[in-house]
């Protein structure tokens, strides 16, 4: 059967043996790794009986809540499959200077530099974005749950699914060679006809789908199920920034689901979208992405001013300042964030109006942001600020993030952005923003709602040392490449020969420890913190005296949030009503409506991995399979209208006596 | 805005440069008038963005350390949240800036337009009547760059040279991926694209071997994508293009389909002679006369079209599934392509030649106007003979 | 209460609890299925207008090869809207039969309605097989594969409202018309007309503007 080369192609698709890097030392040792480390997880779950629970308790779950750690758990995994990858770019361009090729060639570096792009958007950010907005924002809004749990739990496994996809090329195949962005014709068939590009087309379909339903999920939630008394203008900022940011998902992904498939039908049927003969036109694909990559940028930032202005105000013990401004500046910036894609490729040869036009656009939108940064300002002044983590991690952003603004508007004035475009004086402006901003609001917002997550406080000893090494070593990292942008750097290059820029890729490589060490803190925080949870405990629910409805209910929440629904009249509600002498309702409970959990969500994106392995590999016959089984399952889903459950009064009663009894306990 | 420039690259200097003694900042102080304005722009852009920056930033740490907890001294006020006045000042204070930097964008993005062709080759010095712009068309090839001077009928691979204070305009064009033409020294980059021609203007001042580069990422040989910008006194310019001529050999359509083979730390070469058009052919995919010119195909276009008796054209227009990427030609077609026709035909059975028999031959320029059996194929040929 | 307050009724602070925290009864929140089923729809109409965006910037680029007014049977493609359009006025039967609570009279429109679009996904696969076998296949020029994938992309459409609108029948003679199911059969006669919709654009921007243009 094995000598049939026909049969061996119908099954195996372009999968060979030569596929797998037996050659690659470092991909070996790394499997190697990846599966002890595998094993251990397993022989744990395993241990423990932890099985059942597993499938029942979370798999399954259409929670919020669970949803969201879910997410970020899977953040937090691809952060340091990212960052390897930028470790091992700071070694190789600290190390290839002067005739030394360093230790990656051209054909693996390019994969890394590729693979480190879209895992740090599509499989860090989006995901603890993401996460943090499913995990909050029903607390927020006072709601139980979200509009659609089941496709909140759906989303979530497709995002999964993506990132199992992505992963599955480093030890199967290899990844795309072209840049996060894959610009044609460099990514079309004659110039990548290996698997890579389809790895990374059917990686990010897959996780677009759960992205774009999830953006819907959310604004149907934030529009459709506020508390009693919640308008638009007393929404939470937090909540205000999430609806923003989801406009944003449902009116751009599908741009990338549309421009990935045409290229897709360019790669496997020959089509001409962005060829250079027969029609076609490359220039084409790169306004349609950058039509969706911008606005991409603000989808990942919006949240993060969100947590900021939530902070910002929780730690001051003071009103956030200009609430009003606040929201209009997010909305200005959502409807400018279209408005500007074209300053990706002012060197593409616009004209000099059109260049003018998208720069000046590209300025203005630095209003709305300018008057955030004042806000938070005026929010400090006058206040009465602590010092927890939250609170650094806001100040940093401050700090740095004014830092990167600036450099972006040098890069918005197209003369100057023709002698930085493509340097690494770029490189240094979109980590600037990207992780002074999306990234330090990630972890002020991790170490905000901690608590309310798993009842306990996050170590603060820790959380400040992770602080401080990803602070310093961020400046550290990345001002050598904004110096070396100006020296006429350019990114993307694996071997250098001028030796005089060597210094600046060491002082480099040094910030990348520092960073590494920031989170490696991080990863010791939690462990600590989940040893000592006894003494970090918080039962009062309100650990930062809060302001906003979350902080209201207990940590961790109870299924179903909250016993009864609160009335808002503030959009710092729960400040207001810890002012006008709150008390907790201690009888009257009612049974509770609920959605069951269901592993249908999770099925489903399992069958798109062999759906999309197939595709990629070129094996029909499971892509075929794989496709009849998703559209049968998800048919079958549909006849299931067993959906939900109560929850009943006596066992919701139990559950607020013993929190009244806990909280009296403290008093 | 000299003077001006100076102040600020005084401050500049004064903030940052400390840090930076002992490196060559080619971007912040070039060697072209072009790239010293958009240098001075840079200053005069973070200047203008300074005055908002500083404030906010010392301002930052001053609260948080102000209004710390410990500090009782300090007022404390948890209701205040807003004053219409400061409202007015933190919207109106970026915009000011905004305003001063836009227009300042909108004049400085059409005078230093890269299409723009220059009026002055550095401040004060206007172009003189008598100087005729030096041509170049440059060709970013896998991965190398091609120099072609149409005036001096010669070319040059991975190196090229211009006279001080001659206008320089630059057409160019890429063979297969997108590039980017960077000499950080010189100007600004513009991006070289497959079937598009691309323009600079910019002049060399100062004396000196410069680095030019591959700026957008273009396949694995990217990273040796180098290669050397010489600015030469005229005298030296000339005994270069003497040098040329008389070391150089011949670049006919043949050798250039040779040179166009992926290929990576090629060594400079020089040509004596270049096939005449040979731009043009590189810029309209057609060096292969076997192929119809993209030019051609757009007039047809413009005219609605070749008909449906033209679908047997499309091997006389395939170009990208012919290039040998990866390590096989023949896996690089698209999948339908590669299962649905088979070897040597083509979508509507037309026939399709391996790669090996494209030979510039007229008999077979002609065999293809008869099967085509129209008019056009016969305008086409005769294009392809020209 | 605040003016906008009463324009979100459902927000407003019920009457006699201004100096409550909480509700004592049940939150009931309007559904979001239609909301969210719209902006599905919105998103989708996204993907839409970039097909068609592109089917403008590249529907010239015929690579020398045929162009629509070569290619296009406009009485063909006048039969097979034709069959769309009277598929969503049947469909329209269908609601109109749901609101009276009559089961069989909705399956029976819903069952027309079906054809119509099985008409109608066959006309086009006609057209389709009829075209590449001319050489004007996706593969010949830029105009051509926008052509096929706008085209296509709405056929896909239709065929996925098809399974849709047979897994609903066999679900409404099971069950009954439930409010699930008709919450269901509203979605997919939002669906339905939205492919009517973007067949028209289709029709008039594509096949009548490629002819007449």
């Amino acid at each position: 059967m094995f000598s049939n080369p026909d049969l061996m192609k119908f099954i195996f698709g372009r999968l060979t043996l030569e596929s797998l890097p037996f050659h690659e030392p470092i991909l070996v040792v790394t499997f190697i790794a990846v599966m002890i480390g595998a094993l251990a997880v397993l022989g744990l779950i395993t241990y423990y009986r932890f099985w059942g629970p597993l499938w029942r308790d979370w798999i399954t779950s259409v929670d919020h809540k669970k949803i969201g750690i879910m997410y970020i758990i899977l953040a937090i995994i691809m952060l340091l499959r990212g960052f390897s990858d930028a470790i091992m770019m700071r070694l190789q361009q600290a190390m290839a200077f002067g005739g030394n090729e360093g230790y990656l060639p051209p054909h693996h570096y390019d994969q890394i530099f590729t693979a480190h792009g879209v895992i740090m958007i599509f499989f860090v950010a989006m995901p603890f974005v993401t996460g943090l907005m499913n995990y909050v924002v029903p607390l927020q809004i006072g709601a139980r749950d979200v509009s659609f749990p089941f496709l909140n739990n759906f989303s979530f496994w497709m995002t999964t699914a993506g990132a199992i996809i992505i992963m599955l090329s480093l030890f199967i195949g290899e990844f795309a060679k072209t840049g996060w962005l894959a610009y044609p014709p460099l990514s079309g068939i004659a110039y990548s006809p290996d698997v890579g590009v389809d790895y990374y087309i059917w990686g990010l379909q897959v996780a677009g789908i759960g992205t774009t339903l999830s953006g819907i999920n959310l604004i149907a939630t934030i529009v459709k199920m506020r508390a009693p008394g919640m308008t638009f203008m007393k929404m939470p900022i937090f909540t205000w920034t999430s609806l923003v940011t989801n406009i944003l998902i449902v009116a751009s992904f599908p741009v990338l689901t549309a421009v990935l498939a045409l290229l897709s039908l360019d790669r496997y049927l020959g089509m001409n979208f962005f060829t250079n003969d027969l029609g076609g036109n490359p220039m084409m694909y790169v306004n349609l992405i950058w039509i969706w990559g911008h606005p991409e940028v603000y989808i990942l930032v919006l949240p993060a001013f969100g947590i900021f202005s939530e902070v910002v105000s929780t730690y001051s013990s003071k009103r956030l300042f200009g609430y009003t401004s606040m929201v209009y500046a997010t909305c200005v910036i959502m409807i400018l964030s279209y408005l500007v894609w074209l300053h990706h490729f002012f060197t593409m040869g616009s004209g000099a109006s059109v260049n003018a036009f998208f720069g000046i656009t590209t300025m203005i939108i630095s209003i709305p942001t300018g008057a955030k940064m004042f806000n938070w300002l005026f929010t400090m002044y006058k206040g009465r600020i602590r010092f927890d983590v939250p609170m650094l991690w806001t100040v940093g952003f401050m700090v740095t993030f004014t830092i990167g603004g600036m450099t972006g508007v040098m890069l918005a004035i197209p003369p100057a952005d023709f002698v930085l475009h493509n340097s690494l004086f770029l490189i240094a402006h979109f980590h600037n923003v990207i992780i002074g901003g999306v990234l330090f609001g990630i972890f002020a917002g991790i170490n905000y709602w901690f608590p309310k997550a798993f009842g306990f406080k996050l170590d603060p000893f820790w959380g400040k040392v992770s602080f401080w090494f990803w602070q310093i070593g961020f400046f550290v990292a990345f001002m050598p490449l904004y110096v070396l942008g100006l020296m006429g750097v350019t990114r993307r290059v694996s071997q250098f020969e001028d030796p005089s820029l060597q210094i600046w890729f060491v002082i480099a490589a040094i910030g990348a420890g520092m960073i590494a060490v920031g989170i490696a803190a991080f990863l010791i925080q939690l462990f600590v913190s989940f040893r000592n949870r006894e003494a970090l405990r918080d039962e009062t629910g309100d650990p930062w005296d809060g302001r906003t409805l979350e902080w209201s209910t207990s940590s961790p929440p109870p299924e179903y949030n909250f016993a009864f629904t609160p009335i808002v009249r503030d959009h710092d509600s729960w400040y207001d009503m810890k002012k006008r002498g709150h008390t907790r309702p201690l009888e009257g409970f009612r049974p509770i409506h609920m959605p069951k959990n269901t592993g249908t969500g999770a099925i489903l994106a399992a069958i798109s991995i062999g759906f999309a392995f197939g595709m990629i590999w070129h094996m029909w016959w499971l892509a075929i399979i794989s496709f009849v089984a998703m559209i049968a399952v998800a048919i079958g889903h549909t006849f299931n209208y067993n959906r939900d459950f109560f929850i009943p009064a006596e066992t919701v009663a139990a559950t607020e006596n013993a929190r009244t009894r806990l909280l009296a306990g403290q008093n | 805005m000299s003077m001006h420039s100076k102040i600020v690259g005084w401050l500049f200097a004064f903030l940052v440069l400390p840090l930076l003694s002992g490196c060559n900042m080619v971007v912040m102080s070039p060697s072209g008038d072009i790239a010293r304005q958009q240098a001075d722009l840079i200053l005069i852009s973070v200047a203008l963005m300074l005055i908002i920056i500083v404030p906010v930033i010392f301002l930052t740490l001053f609260f948080a350390w102000k209004y710390r907890h410990s500090n009782t001294d300090a007022p404390y006020d948890p209701e205040w949240s807003h004053s219409t006045r400061l409202e007015v000042v933190i919207w109106s204070a970026p915009l000011a800036i905004i305003i001063a930097l836009g227009a300042i964008t909108w004049m400085s993005t059409h005078k230093l337009d890269p299409y723009r062709p220059l009026d002055e080759i550095a401040p004060g010095r206007p172009v003189a009547a008598n100087v005729k712009p030096l041509n170049v068309e440059v060709v970013a090839l896998d991965w190398k760059w091609l120099f072609i001077y149409p005036d001096y009928g010669i070319a040059s691979l991975n190196e090229m040279a211009a006279p001080l204070d001659v206008p320089i305009n630059f057409k160019i064009t890429s063979t297969s991926v997108m590039n980017s033409f960077y000499i950080p020294a010189l100007a600004g980059q513009i991006y070289a694209m497959p079937g598009m021609a691309t323009k600079l203007h910019a002049v060399i001042n100062k004396p000196g071997d410069y680095e030019g580069l591959s700026a957008n990422f273009s396949g694995s040989g990217f990273s040796h994508m180098r290669f050397t910008f010489k600015g030469l006194d005229q005298a030296g310019f000339d005994a270069w293009v003497a040098s040329v001529k008389q070391k150089g050999t011949s670049l006919t359509r043949a050798d250039y389909q040779k040179l166009e083979l992926p290929s990576e730390k090629e060594p400079v070469r020089y040509y004596s002679t270049v096939d005449n058009g040979l731009f043009d052919a590189i810029l309209n995919m057609c060096v292969d006369p076997s192929k119809m010119c993209m030019k051609e195909m757009a007039m047809i276009d413009a005219r609605g079209g070749g008909g449906k008796e033209s679908a047997n054209l499309v091997f006389r227009l395939a170009y990208d599934r012919e290039r040998n990427w990866g390590a096989i030609g023949g896996k690089s077609r698209p999948f339908l392509l590669a299962q649905c026709t088979p070897e040597g035909a083509g979508p509507g059975g037309s026939e399709v030649l391996p790669p090996a028999s494209r030979s510039p031959s007229p008999s077979f320029s002609l065999s293809l106007g008869k099967s085509a059996g129209s008019d056009l194929s016969q305008l086409s040929s005769g294009t392809v003979l020209r | 209460m605040s003016k906008t307050a009463h324009a979100h009724a459902h927000l407003a602070i019920p009457e006699g609890k201004d100096q409550e925290f909480y509700l004592k009864d049940d939150h009931h929140p309007e559904g979001s299925t239609m909301l969210g089923f719209w902006l599905y729809l919105m998103s989708d109409c996204l993907i839409f207008a970039v097909l068609f965006a592109i089917y403008g910037v590249l529907g010239r680029n015929y690579a020398a090869g045929p162009s629509p007014a070569d290619l296009f049977d406009l009485p063909i493609v006048a039969l097979n809207t034709a069959m769309l359009l009277f598929s969503s006025i049947t469909y329209g039967f269908a609601m109109l039969w749901m609101d009276r609570g009559a089961k069989a009279q909705t399956l029976g429109w819903l069952a027309v309605t079906g054809v119509f679009g099985a008409i109608f996904i066959g006309l086009e696969l006609y057209e389709f097989s009829h075209l590449i076998h001319e050489g004007a296949g996706p593969q010949r020029s830029a105009f051509l594969s926008s052509f096929f994938t706008l085209v296509g992309t709405h056929g896909l459409h239709v065929t996925f409202g098809i399974v849709w609108l047979i897994t609903l029948m066999v679900q409404v003679s099971m069950h009954g018309l439930t409010v699930e199911n008709k919450r269901r059969l509203m979605c997919l006669s939002m669906f339905w007309h939205f492919l009517d919709v973007i067949w028209i654009g289709v029709f008039s921007f594509v096949y009548l503007m490629g002819v007449i243009g």
